[in-house]
């Protein structure tokens, strides 16, 4: 595996405009703004936090759905500039949370797996899209008999196996996965999980993984970027984020996770206050309005990321390094 | 006496395709003040068995039990009308998909304060008062402002709040919260929780708590009940089903948590739930139980003893440990 990062994301943005008529101004949404990061091959970068934070927009960035409305990105060594999306959509793809809504009710599985084939490779012949089909059936865990049935007869973890291998059909080097468990039970959950892992084992995938469930991201991440309000507030390694987070907001989220394991003491930092609307976002520190920390210069200045590895923005970072009750067990 | 005490309770629901068993010989019970959480796989009928005792089943369901008592009263000798006083008021409900339980219609506020008015003895202004009160319990910033509006103008997470400020709205006995914080942040969520275990500590409320997330269960509920294929296979104080699970479905739902992995990959059950068509004869986990044998396959369970969990299963699981103790 190559040390060049497969993506590299400079100052990533993605603002709408919403609203607007004849009289009035178009409000903006900063759905996204600044987000810079890189990813590695056979890594996984997971991007957490709250609902609205911009999580998915930047997955709809990196897939090429949307184009950034500023900075840029490049993906396997090219710039993603709207002029190379076409040679460069088989690079990324996309798995979504909702295994009933992204199948085609009316296509057989062996269709839906064929498709990207028939679009992207029309040098292939209908003999080699099937053989290549079959193939990835197996490789997700379903079985032969499956190719010739349609998504209602399968259960939520196995339309989830479908909706990766689809994903994997075209063999992208990079796969961003919203939210791929959250609709999940638990047991199903343990398999589509470990379906993920070997799969970035065996074929060096990179993974842009998007998760509330800290527990799920602290199993898979290498990497973590926390997400308050469109930008990223707290990048750094997994073991860094989680043994010792530095900006309040990342302490406040990771106090708020339940952990499975009755009489667990905790501290618990409460929240006062709601995540203010990405419409009206607040001067300064986007935290400060929520913040216990909060001084004069947080609600008048922006701070901005710092740091090598692990970075934060934040005027009053804590310490880092003192465990937090959801830190993970020393990597064996 | 119980707060709510169900004995073998069933619940059939006549399908184009046959009749389908969603709840199989169920017994719940619920003390004053107690948080019991209630979790197994999706289709285990959590939500099915409580909308059997909120009496809110369409007609496909046949709904049978041998004993189904609130505070010592039998809810089905009941009238309706008498049971619409205790249902709704002193039983409340949470349900699993806020946006269908709002009427889109009205304000947020009008749904409050119409909860008020068919329950509690109160004027206007005083339900009005109580109607912002409630709000802002459930951390809805605003609340006076929020009252004028309308379902759909809120988030997903804002209706779910609503729907739980009207769930406590007329300070119920026992409180029914079917996936009540699956729309909300871990922050909100947390803040919630605290409410609802709030109430249940200050004014005795029971608290029945069906929830996917063993993390909500292990922080908020005293007992757990374990539910599979309609069936409930195990009950136990939550301290010690964590520690000792005696199914073996309960187990394996512990081991597939990735905060209890010991390597990258995670342990994880084969197959699937049984469905209305290849229900097993003997156990209904035996095809995806690691100890299934023959008996297992061929003669169904029945519950063991307390000390057991109650685990419905021929070889319970850290029993011989359970003796020691
Ligand atoms: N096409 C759009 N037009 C206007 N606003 C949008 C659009 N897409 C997203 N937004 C807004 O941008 C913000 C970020 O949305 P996004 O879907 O990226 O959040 P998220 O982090 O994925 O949230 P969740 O956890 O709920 O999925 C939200 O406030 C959303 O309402
Ligand atoms: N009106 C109905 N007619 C027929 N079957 C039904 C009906 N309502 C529910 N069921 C079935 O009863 C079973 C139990 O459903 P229930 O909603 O209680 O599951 P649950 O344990 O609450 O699952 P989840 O965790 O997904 O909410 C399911 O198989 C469901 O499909
Ligand atoms: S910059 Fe100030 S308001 Fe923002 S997180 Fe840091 S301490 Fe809190
Ligand atoms: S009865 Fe047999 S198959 Fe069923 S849970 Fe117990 S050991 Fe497993
Ligand atoms: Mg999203
Ligand atoms: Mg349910």
């Amino acid at each position: 595996m190559s040390d060049t990062p497969v993506v590299i994301a400079e100052n990533l943005s993605r603002h709408y405009e919403v609203g607007g008529g004849m009289f009035r101004k178009p409000q903006v949404v900063r759905a996204l703004s600044e987000a810079s990061f890189t990813l590695h091959l056979g890594k996984t970068l997971a991007v957490v936090g709250e609902s609205g934070c911009g999580k998915s927009t930047l997955a709809r960035l990196i897939t090429l759905i949307e184009e950034p409305t500023g900075g840029q990105f490049q993906l396997n060594g090219r710039g993603a500039t709207r002029e190379n999306w076409a040679s460069l959509r088989t690079d990324v793809q996309i798995v979504f949370q909702d295994p009933y809504g992204s199948l085609n009710p009316r296509q057989k599985i062996g269709a839906i797996l064929e498709e990207p084939l028939k679009i992207n490779r029309p040098e292939m012949s209908a003999a080699e899209r099937t053989a290549k089909a079959r193939d990835m059936l197996r490789l997700v865990g379903l079985r032969p008999e499956h190719f010739e049935r349609y998504p209602h007869m399968f259960s939520g973890g196995q339309r989830q196996r479908i909706a990766v291998a689809r994903a994997l059909m075209l063999d992208p080097k990079v796969l961003v996965l919203d939210e791929p468990v959250s609709a999940l039970d638990l047991s199903i959950q343990s398999q589509i999980l470990n379906l993920l892992t070997e799969l970035q084992e065996r074929m060096g995938l990179a993974y842009l993984f998007i998760s509330h469930d800290l527990s799920v991201v602290k199993h898979m991440a290498d990497d973590v970027i926390v997400m308050y309000l469109g930008r990223p507030v707290e990048t750094g390694s997994k073991e860094e984020i989680f043994a010792g987070p530095r900006h309040p907001y990342t302490k406040a989220l990771l106090s708020a996770t339940p952990v499975a394991e009755p009489g667990l003491e905790k501290q618990r930092i409460k929240l006062a206050g709601e995540l203010p609307s990405p419409m009206n976002v607040p001067p300064g520190c986007a935290f400060a309005p929520r913040c216990w920390k909060a001084q004069d210069r947080c609600h008048a200045e922006r701070p901005l990321l710092e740091g090598a590895t692990h970075r934060t923005a934040c005027f009053f970072p804590e310490a880092g390094g003192t465990p937090s009750p959801a830190a993970p067990k020393p990597a064996t | 006496m119980a707060l709510l005490e169900i004995r073998n309770l069933s619940v059939d629901f006549t399908t184009a395709s046959g009749a389908f068993r969603a709840v199989d010989a169920v017994d719940v019970s619920v003390d004053k003040g107690e948080v019991l959480a209630i979790v197994g796989e999706s289709g285990s009928g959590k939500s099915v068995s409580m909308l059997a005792l909120m009496g809110l089943l369409p007609w496909t369901a046949t709904i049978t039990a041998d004993v189904m008592e609130f505070e010592g009263r039998d809810l089905r000798a009941l009238t309706p009308k008498a049971r619409r006083k205790i249902v709704g008021k002193d039983i409340a409900m949470i349900f699993q998909e806020p946006m269908s339980s709002l009427n889109p219609c009205f304000t947020v506020g009008f749904q409050i304060k119409e909860a008020l008015r068919l329950h509690m003895n109160m004027d206007r202004a005083t339900r009005h008062k109580r109607a912002i009160e409630l709000m802002d319990m459930v951390g809805i910033p605003a609340p006076e402002s929020r009252l004028n509006t309308f379902p759909h103008q809120m988030s997903g997470g804002m209706n779910q709040r609503v729907m739980i400020a009207m769930s406590i709205a007329c300070n119920p006995k026992l409180l029914i919260a079917d996936e009540p914080t699956t729309a909300l942040d871990v922050t909100i969520q947390a803040q919630i929780l605290d409410l609802l275990t709030g109430l249940q500590r200050d004014t005795g409320m029971g608290l029945i708590l069906i929830t996917h997330d063993m993390g909500v269960v292990a922080e908020n509920a005293e007992r757990v009940s374990v539910q599979y294929a309609g069936q409930k296979v195990e009950d136990q104080p939550v301290y010690d089903l964590f520690a000792r699970p005696h199914h073996p479905y309960t187990a394996a739902l512990l081991a597939a948590l990735p905060e209890r992995a010991t390597s990258k990959l995670l342990p994880t059950i084969p197959g699937v739930v049984p469905g209305q068509f290849d229900r097993p004869k003997g156990c209904l986990f035996s095809p995806r139980c690691a100890y299934a044998d023959d008996r297992c396959r061929s003669t169904p369970p029945i519950p063991c003893g307390s000390e057991l969990g109650l685990a419905r299963c021929h070889y319970p699981l850290n029993a011989t440990e359970e003796v020691k103790a």
